[in-house]
């Protein structure tokens, strides 16, 4: 038998130390999966690791993925820490980004860059929105969020797919499911460098980032509501008795990580996409969700995690295009990242026992 | 005491079990003879609780041997206990409310048994035993007492040698727990041997044959139990000679301070408790002491009167004569009256904040400035660092560091943490909950002390305990609640401690209605 045993007190030494450990470990492992598939071990783990950031423009291209995923991963860090379950960040992307089309759409010919920031806020209140249904149906009739906002994300992907199809559909798009083009005012620009021009993909919306990293840690750390969400996640029956009101948390914790997805969404489709179409998430919102917990619900934490996660992903990518390795492969190897960095962060905390026992 | 070998049941020597860093049991030797009733003596956390979960094979002792009938064995699980005649009854019952007792009794048997004769049997062994509860009602609809008989009759049905019972009496009567002394000395007369729990030193006296007193994880002394004295079993389990508490006579004013006028509420779950026609009033310079064994509405009229809960009539709560039943709790606070629930972790506290975060807690509107939303906006847990330093000073709060978590204090320290952040309030009325229940003997004289300052400070202060020795021994008046209704209020002098335990036990008040005794 296995028994945890608490430390007394977190080194410091192993808060750095860990998470090398756990890379070596993965590596090492992954090195002996690759081995037992027949592939070249050194080429794919260059492939994973080292490819996304050999070329400037590729290191550009992981911040551009990681955006969306520390955007909706800190969104998703205020519900869990207090305890409530949303788990369709995916929905309210998408939704978001769909009332952010719409609003663009419906004025063709805007080109000033401000008009950004309307579409932005279009795109919180979307995903605000969709987050309220789940939020409204927990503080009034106890409905399981889980399982709304879960739901919620298949009925925003139908929509979206509707709406391309029917209603937003380009009449110039030759019968393919596209809306029309972005007008110049609603789309992100790429962030041009002197001297060297555009970096890949590297666009504005980075920016949000940059803000809301610092403003989340700030507020979770030195404010009353980041305490308030503390309290309820970590007591609920002490957050009465400091006279928080719950519901209230509850819906705001939803409404904020909601409108933060609904954000992403915006921010994703504007800088990179330019139109709506059937799909314009790709799993960012179910993403987040591994980054938020990955991150240990803080926001630099988050912001590391973001990258991780999108490095791996990217060099995923690049593994099955020039060495035809099936996603699934890399997937498993996410899984072992994934594994040893949890078990790091585990051990730093606990002793393990072994503990003889017999049954 | 010589033991002869054959007489002995169960013999343990030289358990140790650690957890973590701390050393829950050290080098502890007791051995129960045949027929015995033995006493196991202690505070809380002296490590008995761990000591019998080593016996029921709940926990695994990290070294030392236990041996039944002279035979060594290691009891790797319940089942192995149960195997070797061991049974125990829990302080916390492990039963299903939604199910009847025999449905109880037979899930948790280790042999496949017919429903019907998990009846007669359960029938068959109340009637022999004075036992009595219907084997076909609800858990949910039975008494604190007759849950404990249905834990009984489910040790019994495996013809035990060995029953362990863990602090039994801390939910009953002063009748039922006659009753439970009948019980178990008839047991013992039939060759049962009863391992008893408790740190009630009168029960021990009372009941045990011999008694084994631990300190801080070690076993100090085992002796004739017949053959000792309250204070010298409160001495050796303390360790020092206990200080008496300090009572001055004063004049209490005739002001009434707080007031619940026909305070009804609707249980809120299946299992709640619905309050009826709650009347009660304290003045200044008065305790109320409300009686009552667990889970007859405490809980319930405690989140009312803290204003965790709103009253649906402004007028069912009074201040001073003003009505304030629909203020919520931080307007009360701001009122002077402060409240502290029973539970000390996860409510009263958050045991993974730091003690000034907990200071923050319930301090934080106060540092809240309407003129000012900058600093409203910054308003953090940093603001009460101050307060919490004095209030640790000035309760004698033991940290083991000077801001540590809330779940690195003791019991004890964590309520003098409590009672010191609501006192800092200097409040006009203090409602208290279980202030000392499961706190070791030194602090609980300290908060008992801090209640008898405030009453006689002026203040008005209810303590609801299911500690009647302590009620007694604070109160200057006393109710009970019972099934969530309250009984009228008694000047102390005229009621005695079986009248209190009659009104606890009352199924039905309407019909066991008692005189006031003038």
């Amino acid at each position: 038998m296995i028994t945890f045993i608490p430390r007394d007190r977190v080194s410091k030494n192993w808060i750095m130390i860990a998470p090398i450990l756990s890379i070596a470990f993965t590596i090492f492992f992954g090195l002996l999966i690759f081995t037992f598939l027949g592939y070249n071990p050194l080429e794919t783990l260059y492939q994973i690791f080292v490819s996304p950031f050999s070329r400037i423009d590729r290191i550009s291209d992981i911040l551009v993925k990681a955006c969306p995923l520390i955007i909706i991963g800190t969104g998703l860090m205020l519900c869990f820490k207090s305890n409530v379950w949303n788990i369709g960040a995916e929905g309210q992307f998408i939704m978001g980004a769909l009332l952010a089309g719409f609003i663009a759409l419906s004025f063709p010919n805007i080109e000033t860059k401000f008009f950004l920031l309307i579409t932005i806020l279009a795109g919180f209140v979307g995903g605000a929105l969709w987050a309220f249904i789940p939020a409204i149906l927990k503080t009034k009739l106890n409905v399981n969020e889980i399982l709304v906002s879960l739901m919620l994300v298949y009925v925003a992907m139908l929509f979206i797919d509707f709406i391309v199809r029917g209603p937003l559909r380009d009449p110039m798009s030759f019968g393919f499911p596209l809306s029309k083009p972005y007008p110049e005012g609603a789309l992100i620009n790429k962030i041009p460098f002197p001297g060297i021009g555009f970096l890949g993909q590297l666009h504005y919306g980075i920016l949000f980032v940059l803000l809301l990293t610092p403003i989340s840690w700030f507020f979770v750390n030195k404010t009353l509501g980041g305490f308030k969400i503390n309290v309820l996640g970590s007591a609920p029956q002490a957050a009465k008795f400091a006279g928080f009101k719950q519901n209230s948390i509850t819906i705001t914790v939803l409404l904020l990580s909601g409108g933060l997805a609904g954000v992403a969404g915006v921010i994703e489709v504007s800088a990179n996409i330019g139109q709506l179409q059937p799909e314009v998430s790709f799993g960012y919102g179910f993403t987040a969700i591994i980054v938020a917990f990955l991150g240990r619900l803080n926001p630099t934490g988050i912001l590391f995690a973001g990258i991780i996660i999108a490095t791996v992903k990217l060099g995923a990518d690049n593994a099955q295009m020039t060495m035809g390795i099936p996603k699934v492969v890399t997937g498993l190897f996410e899984g072992i990242l994934l594994f040893f960095l949890l078990t790091g962060e585990t051990l730093q905390k606990y002793k393990i026992k072994w503990s003889e026992g017999k049954k | 005491m010589a033991k002869k070998e054959s007489d002995i049941l169960l013999k343990a020597t030289k358990i140790c079990k650690t957890f973590g860093n701390f050393v829950a049991n050290q080098n502890i030797d007791i051995s129960i003879a045949k027929g015995q009733i033995h006493a196991l003596l202690g505070e809380n956390g002296a490590g008995k609780s761990t000591l019998v979960k080593l016996l029921y094979g709940v926990l695994q002792p990290d070294s030392g041997s236990i041996e039944i009938n002279n035979k060594k064995i290691s009891i790797t699980s319940p089942d192995i206990a149960r195997k070797n005649g061991i049974g125990m009854v829990f302080q916390h019952f492990s039963l299903f409310p939604a199910l009847t007792v025999a449905e109880n009794i037979l899930i948790a048997l280790d042999d496949q048994i017919k429903f019907n004769k998990v009846v007669d049997e359960i029938s068959k062994l109340s009637k022999e035993w004075e036992l009595f509860v219907d084997p076909l009602k609800l858990v949910s609809e039975l008494s604190v007492g007759e849950k404990q008989r249905v834990e009984i009759i489910r040790c019994l049905m495996q013809n035990p040698s060995l029953l362990i019972m863990d602090e039994p009496t801390s939910v009953l009567t002063p009748q039922e727990i006659k009753n439970l002394f009948k019980i178990l000395k008839r047991l013992a007369s039939s060759g049962c041997s009863i391992l008893y729990i408790s740190h009630k030193l009168e029960e021990i006296i009372e009941l045990a044959d011999e008694v084994t007193i631990l300190k801080s994880g070690k076993s100090i002394a085992s002796i004739n139990a017949k053959k000792t004295t309250t204070n010298f079993l409160a001495e050796t389990m303390v360790g020092k000679k206990i200080t008496e508490l300090k009572k001055t006579i004063k004049s209490k004013s005739k002001n009434i301070a707080f007031e619940v006028k026909n305070l009804n509420k609707l249980k809120n779950h299946e299992f709640g408790i619905s309050l009826k026609n709650i009347n009660l009033q304290v003045n200044y310079g008065e305790i109320l002491g409300v009686a009552g064994i667990a889970g007859n509405g405490q809980v319930e009229l405690m989140e009312i009167l803290s204003g965790e809960i709103n009253c649906e009539d402004n007028n069912q709560i009074f201040l001073d004569k003003t009505p304030i039943g629909k203020t919520n709790i931080n307007e009360r606070r701001k009122l002077g009256i402060e409240t502290i629930p029973e539970e000390r972790a996860f409510h009263a506290t958050v045991p993974n904040l730091t003690l000034s975060e907990n200071t923050f807690l319930t301090y934080f509107f106060k540092y809240n400035n309407t003129k000012n939303l900058i600093s409203n906006l910054l308003n953090n847990p940093e603001n009460s660092l101050e307060e919490s330093k004095k209030i640790i000073k000035n309760n004698d709060v033991r940290c083991p560091e000077t801001n540590p978590l809330a779940s690195q204090l003791s019991g004890g320290n964590l309520q003098k943490f409590i009672l010191g952040r609501s006192l800092a309030n200097n409040p006009k009325v203090a409602i208290f909950s279980q202030p000392t229940w499961g706190v070791d003997i030194g602090a609980a004289t300290a908060i008992r002390q801090k209640l008898l300052d405030l009453s006689q400070h002026g203040k008005a202060v209810i303590l609801i305990s299911q500690d009647l020795e302590e009620i007694f021994e604070l109160s200057n008046k006393i109710c009970v609640i019972n099934e969530g209704a309250l009984s009228e209020i008694f000047e102390v002098r005229d009621i005695t401690a079986t009248d209190v335990g009659l009104l606890m036990g009352a199924k039905n008040r309407e019909n066991q209605q008692m005189d006031p005794i003038k």
